[in-house]
C-alpha cells in the first residue's frame, strides 16, 4: 500500500511542470567559457536556472546524484530521416517543395527511441535527396511518448531540402533509372548542369509568384479588393526562402557544385543555411565562410559513392579553421549511427586536433546555431531548455554509456528502467505468441479434420 | 356479346377475389427495433416498401400475406457503412499488384498518364458518383444480401480522390430503384502513384491540400465572374474541382493511432466534416477521438497473422498487441461514447462476418451496440436515420429476419426485405459448388 502510494507520488511528480530537479556533483561539459568542471545544475519548469560548482538546492527538489558521472547538453543531429511515415523522398518530380515532413511525422518510429537512448534530444528531420529541390523539413525534439505535435520543436525555423550531384540526377539516367527492379520514368535532369537549371527555373517562377503576391498585398493595403493570385504550395515555400523565412539545407558533395549553389543563391538573394555532407567542403572553405553558410558533414566516411572519393577525415577541422560553423550529422534512417554521434564528434580530436569542447560543439551548440535555436538549446547555461544527457564515463570515450536523458527537464530515457524492463517485455511477447498459437490450433483443427 | 361481357365481368370479379396480397405481416416474431425497446412477440406490417406498423398488439390487415414469425427475429436490414458492392471491380491494378490478374488488368486498361505534379490531378475521379456506376447484376449484391445486408454505402475507391459515395438498396432490377441517396461524400485514400507524382505519403497529403485550396479558389473565381463577367477571363471548367466542391463530407483512412491524429488534424485544416475509416488501433484512441468528437467506421477485417511465414520469425510486441487488441476497438469506442459504425472491408462470407463481429462481442462490445453499428449508427452517420436503420412506422421496409440471435454461430438468415420485397437466401454455396463440379465433369467426358 505504502509503495503504491509512493509510486503514485513519483508519477505525479514527474508530470508536474513546476517540478524542480537538481543534477548533483557531475562532471559538466559544455561549450561555454567555463570549460569542463565539477558541479551541479538546477532545473525548474523545464529550464536551467542555475549552473555552478555550488548551487542552492531548493526545498522539495528531486535530486539526481550524478557523482562520478558526466553531463553534456542534449545532442543535436542536423541531418536525420527518422520518424517519417510513408517515404522520405517525394522523388517523382525534380522540385517537390510542396511536400512537408511535418505532415508525416511518426512519433512511434522506434528509431526515435534509439536516437534518444544515444543522447539525441533535437534533430533536423529532412526530406531525402532524390531531387534538386526537395520537401520542407522540420526540427523535432525526441520527446518519446508524445504525439506528432508534441515532438515539434516549437519556435524552430522551418527548412527546405536541396540536393546536388548524383542523387538528383540519377533518375535522369536511362540506365540508372530503376527503382525496386522496375524501370521508372526518366526524369530531368541527368547532369549537374541540369540540376542548376532546375533550381534556377524554380526560383524564376518563385520570383514571379512573389511579385504577384506583393502586388496583391499592396493593392489590399491600398483599400482595393482584387482577386488574389492562386496559392501554389510548391512556390509558397520557395517564396519563404526568398523572404528569408525558411532555411535551406543543401545536400552536396563536390566543390564545383558547392560553388555553383553559392552563385545561384547570390543571384536570387537568399542564403544557404547549411551545406549538408559537403565532403569536398575543405577545398572551398573560404567561399563557404564568405557566403555565411554552415557545414554539416560526416566524421570520416569515404568512398561510398563516386562523389565521395575526395573525402578526407580532416574536412570538419579544416572547415572550422577557415571560420565555417561545422556540425557532424548521422543522415540516419534507422537511428543507428544517430545514437553514437558523441563518438562521431570525438573523431574531430583525432583528425585535426580539435579540443574536447570544439569536438563536442559539433553535435551540440554548432548544429543549434545552424538551426537557429542556439538561444534555446546546445549548451548548459542558465535560461536554456533543460535538455541534457548523463553519461557514466567521459562522453567522448567509446566506453561511455548514456544513463539518463532529460528534455525540457523531463526524463525521457533511463538506462536502468530500460534494461530492467526488457525481461517483462519479452515475457509479454512470448505470452501473446503462445496465445496466438493456441488460438490457431483451435480454429485450424476442424478444417484439418474435414480434410 | 352479352355472354362475353358476363364472362369478362366474371373474370374480373374472380381476379379481385384472388387479388395478390398488397402487404406482408410478420407476426409472432421477436422484433429488435433498435430505436425503441425490443418486442418479444409482435408484428411488423410492410406495405408499398414502407413499414406500415410495428408493435406487440397489431392486427395484420386483411389483405396481408401473413408470415408466421414464431421462432424468428426481425432486425432492421444491415447497412454496410463503406463498401464497393455493385461497382464492377476496378480495371486498374493498385500499386504492388502482382501476378497474372494484375498483369491482365494492366493490359486491359490504358496506362495512366504520367503525373508531373498536382496540376495533373493524378488518381482523381472526384466527380464520379457511385450511383452512376452500380450494376444491379453484380453477384456481390446477392452475397451481401445473404449476409443480411439490405443497404450499402458504396464508394468508388480507385485512386486518391475515388469519387462520391451513394447509399443503395441491395436489390433492384434497375440502378434507379436501388439508389437512396446519390451523393454522401468524397472517398479519399492515401495512395501513392505508380506513375509519377505523388510517390510518397507526404506527396499525397500535399496534393490533397493543394486540391482543396484550388477548389476554394475555383469557387471564388466563379463567384466573381458570375457577379460581373465583363472584362474578366472566364474561369476554366474543372470537373475534378467541381467534384470536390459537390462533396459535403470526406472519408479519410486511419488505421493507426498516429494516422487518426494526423487525419483529424488534416480534416480540420481542410475545414471538411470527416469520417475516419479503418480504426484497427481504435482501442488506443478513445481520448483522441472523444476530444475531436470524431465519427468513425471500423473495419471488420481484423489484422491476422500472415499465412506461410517463417515459423522462426517472431513478430514485434507492437504487431502482436495490435492483432490481439484490434477487435476490442468497438467496445472501447462504445464505452467512450464515440459514434461508430462497422464496414465489412471485404469480409464477404456470412461465416467470416459472424466471426469478426463475435470477436468484438467477446472483447466487450454489447450485442445491441453490435447490431446498432450495422443499422442505426451508419444511418445517423450519413444523415438518413429518418428513413433507415430501425424498425419504425414510416421508415423504409428494409428488414432482416433470422432464426437465432444475430452474430451467433448457428444463426441463419431466413429472409431479408429490401424496399418491402422479400428475398430468401439461396442455399449454402455448397449447392453452387456441386453445380460447378457437374459442369466440369461434363467437359471431362
Amino acid at each position: 500500500m505504502t509503495s503504491k502510494f509512493f509510486l503514485a507520488c513519483l508519477a505525479a511528480a514527474s508530470l508536474a511542470s513546476a517540478e524542480v530537479k537538481v543534477i548533483q556533483n557531475a562532471t559538466i561539459m559544455s561549450e561555454s567559457a567555463k570549460g569542463t568542471f565539477n558541479g551541479s545544475i538546477v532545473v525548474r519548469d523545464g529550464k536551467i536556472i542555475e549552473v555552478g560548482q555550488h548551487v542552492t538546492v531548493p526545498p522539495g527538489a528531486t535530486v539526481i546524484d550524478a557523482s562520478g558521472q558526466w553531463v553534456i547538453p542534449g545532442i543535436i543531429d542536423c541531418h536525420a530521416h527518422i520518424g517519417v511515415d510513408g517515404g522520405v523522398n517525394e522523388g517523382s518530380v525534380s522540385v517537390s517543395s510542396m511536400v512537408n515532413i511535418k505532415d508525416v511525422i511518426n512519433p512511434e518510429d522506434i528509431a526515435i527511441y534509439r536516437a534518444l537512448s544515444g543522447g539525441v534530444t533535437s534533430m533536423n528531420v529532412l526530406h531525402g535527396s532524390a531531387n534538386a529541390i526537395g520537401g520542407q523539413t522540420i526540427v523535432l525534439k525526441t520527446r518519446w511518448g508524445s504525439d506528432a505535435q508534441g515532438m515539434i520543436f516549437e519556435g524552430a525555423k522551418p527548412g527546405i531540402k536541396f540536393a546536388l550531384g548524383e542523387n538528383p540526377k540519377r533518375q535522369g539516367n536511362p540506365e540508372g533509372g530503376a527503382r525496386g527492379g522496375a524501370p521508372v520514368n526518366v526524369r530531368y535532369p541527368a547532369t549537374r548542369m541540369g540540376v542548376e537549371d532546375v533550381i534556377r527555373e524554380a526560383f524564376n517562377e518563385a520570383v514571379l509568384y512573389k511579385a504577384q503576391w506583393d502586388a496583391y498585398d499592396k493593392a489590399v493595403a491600398a483599400g482595393q479588393h482584387p482577386l488574389p493570385p492562386r496559392k501554389d504550395l510548391k512556390l509558397e515555400s520557395l517564396k519563404e526562402v526568398l523572404e528569408g523565412k525558411r532555411l535551406v539545407h543543401a545536400h552536396c558533395y563536390r566543390s564545383d557544385e558547392i560553388l555553383m549553389l553559392i552563385r545561384v543563391a547570390d543571384d536570387y538573394g537568399f542564403k544557404i543555411a547549411t551545406f549538408q555532407h559537403v565532403l569536398e567542403g575543405y577545398k572551398v572553405a573560404k567561399e563557404i565562410a564568405a557566403h555565411g553558410g554552415g557545414a554539416s558533414t560526416f566524421s570520416d566516411w569515404w568512398g561510398y559513392k563516386s562523389e565521395a572519393y575526395d573525402a578526407i577525415a580532416y574536412n570538419a577541422a579544416l572547415l572550422a579553421k577557415k571560420g565555417v560553423l561545422v556540425s557532424v550529422n548521422s543522415d540516419s534512417l534507422n537511428g543507428e549511427l544517430m545514437r553514437r554521434l558523441n563518438l562521431e564528434a570525438a573523431k574531430g580530436m583525432k583528425y585535426g586536433g580539435m579540443t574536447r569542447e570544439e569536438a563536442l560543439a559539433m553535435v551540440t551548440i554548432n548544429p543549434a546555431k545552424q538551426l537557429g535555436v542556439q538561444d534555446r538549446v546546445g549548451s548548459i547555461e542558465v535560461g536554456k531548455d533543460a535538455d541534457m544527457v548523463i553519461y557514466d564515463k567521459d562522453p567522448l570515450s567509446i566506453y561511455s554509456k548514456v544513463q539518463k536523458v532529460l528534455i525540457d527537464g523531463t526524463q525521457y530515457f533511463d538506462r536502468d528502467t530500460d534494461v530492467s524492463g526488457r525481461g517483462a517485455k519479452e515475457q509479454e511477447k512470448q505470452k501473446l505468441i503462445q496465445e496466438e498459437k493456441a488460438e490457431d490450433a483451435k480454429t485450424a483443427s476442424p478444417r484439418r479434420r474435414a480434410q | 356479346m352479352k355472354k362475353l361481357i358476363t364472362s369478362l365481368l366474371f373474370c374480373c370479379l374472380g381476379a379481385l377475389a384472388q387479388a395478390p396480397p398488397t402487404a406482408v405481416a410478420i407476426s409472432n416474431a421477436k422484433i429488435v427495433t433498435i430505436s425503441g425497446a425490443t418486442i418479444t412477440k409482435g408484428t411488423v406490417v410492410v406495405r408499398d416498401g414502407l413499414i406500415e406498423a410495428v408493435g406487440d398488439n397489431i392486427t395484420p390487415p386483411a389483405d396481408a400475406l401473413i408470415i408466421d414469425g414464431a421462432g424468428l427475429t426481425v432486425y432492421p436490414g444491415l447497412i454496410d457503412g463503406l463498401s464497393t458492392v455493385g461497382i464492377p471491380a476496378p480495371a486498374t491494378p493498385t500499386r504492388g499488384g502482382r501476378g497474372a490478374g494484375a498483369a491482365a488488368a494492366t493490359a486491359a486498361a490504358p496506362p495512366a498518364p504520367h503525373s508531373n505534379g498536382p496540376e495533373d490531378r493524378p488518381m482523381t475521379t472526384s466527380w464520379i458518383k457511385a450511383a452512376d456506376e452500380i450494376q444491379p447484376t453484380d453477384h456481390r449484391i446477392e452475397t451481401a444480401r445473404n449476409e443480411g445486408f439490405t443497404t450499402a454505402v458504396v464508394f468508388p475507391t480507385v485512386g486518391i480522390f475515388g469519387g462520391q459515395g451513394s447509399i443503395i438498396d441491395l436489390a433492384g432490377v434497375k440502378t434507379e430503384n436501388m439508389v437512396l441517396v446519390p451523393a454522401v461524400g468524397q472517398y479519399i485514400a492515401m495512395r501513392t502513384n505508380p506513375n509519377g507524382f505523388p510517390d510518397a505519403l507526404m506527396g499525397v497529403i500535399s496534393y490533397v491540400r493543394q486540391t482543396y485550396m484550388d477548389a476554394g479558389y475555383y469557387k471564388l473565381s466563379k463567384e466573381v465572374y458570375a457577379n460581373d463577367p465583363r472584362g474578366m477571363k472566364r474561369p476554366e471548367y474543372n470537373r475534378a474541382l467541381e467534384g470536390i466542391l459537390e462533396s459535403k463530407r470526406i472519408l479519410l483512412p486511419a488505421e493507426r493511432l498516429v494516422e487518426m491524429d494526423r487525419m483529424l488534424r488534416f480534416a480540420a485544416e481542410l475545414k471538411q466534416p470527416v469520417i475516419l475509416y479503418g480504426l484497427h488501433q481504435g482501442y488506443r484512441a478513445a481520448d483522441l477521438l472523444k476530444k475531436n468528437n470524431a465519427v468513425v467506421l471500423v473495419s471488420l477485417k481484423w489484422p491476422e497473422k500472415p499465412r506461410d511465414t517463417d515459423p522462426d520469425d517472431e513478430d514485434s510486441l507492437r504487431v502482436l498487441e495490435e492483432r490481439k487488441k484490434a477487435p476490442s476497438t468497438p467496445a472501447v469506442l462504445q464505452k467512450a461514447g464515440i459514434k461508430f459504425a462497422f464496414y465489412t472491408d471485404g469480409v464477404e462470407q456470412p461465416r467470416d462476418l459472424q466471426r469478426a463481429v463475435k470477436a468484438a462481442i467477446d472483447q466487450g462490445l454489447s450485442r445491441e451496440e453490435a447490431v446498432r453499428a450495422f443499422t442505426l449508427s451508419p444511418a445517423e452517420i450519413y444523415g438518413v436515420a429518418d428513413r433507415l436503420g430501425s424498425i419504425e412506422k414510416g421508415k423504409i421496409a428494409n428488414l432482416l429476419v433470422t432464426r437465432g440471435e444475430l452474430f451467433d454461430d448457428r444463426t441463419k438468415v431466413e429472409m431479408v426485405f429490401v424496399d418491402g420485397v422479400k428475398h430468401v437466401p439461396a442455399p449454402e454455396p455448397a449447392g453452387r459448388g456441386t453445380a460447378t463440379e457437374t459442369a466440369g465433369g461434363g467437359v471431362n467426358q
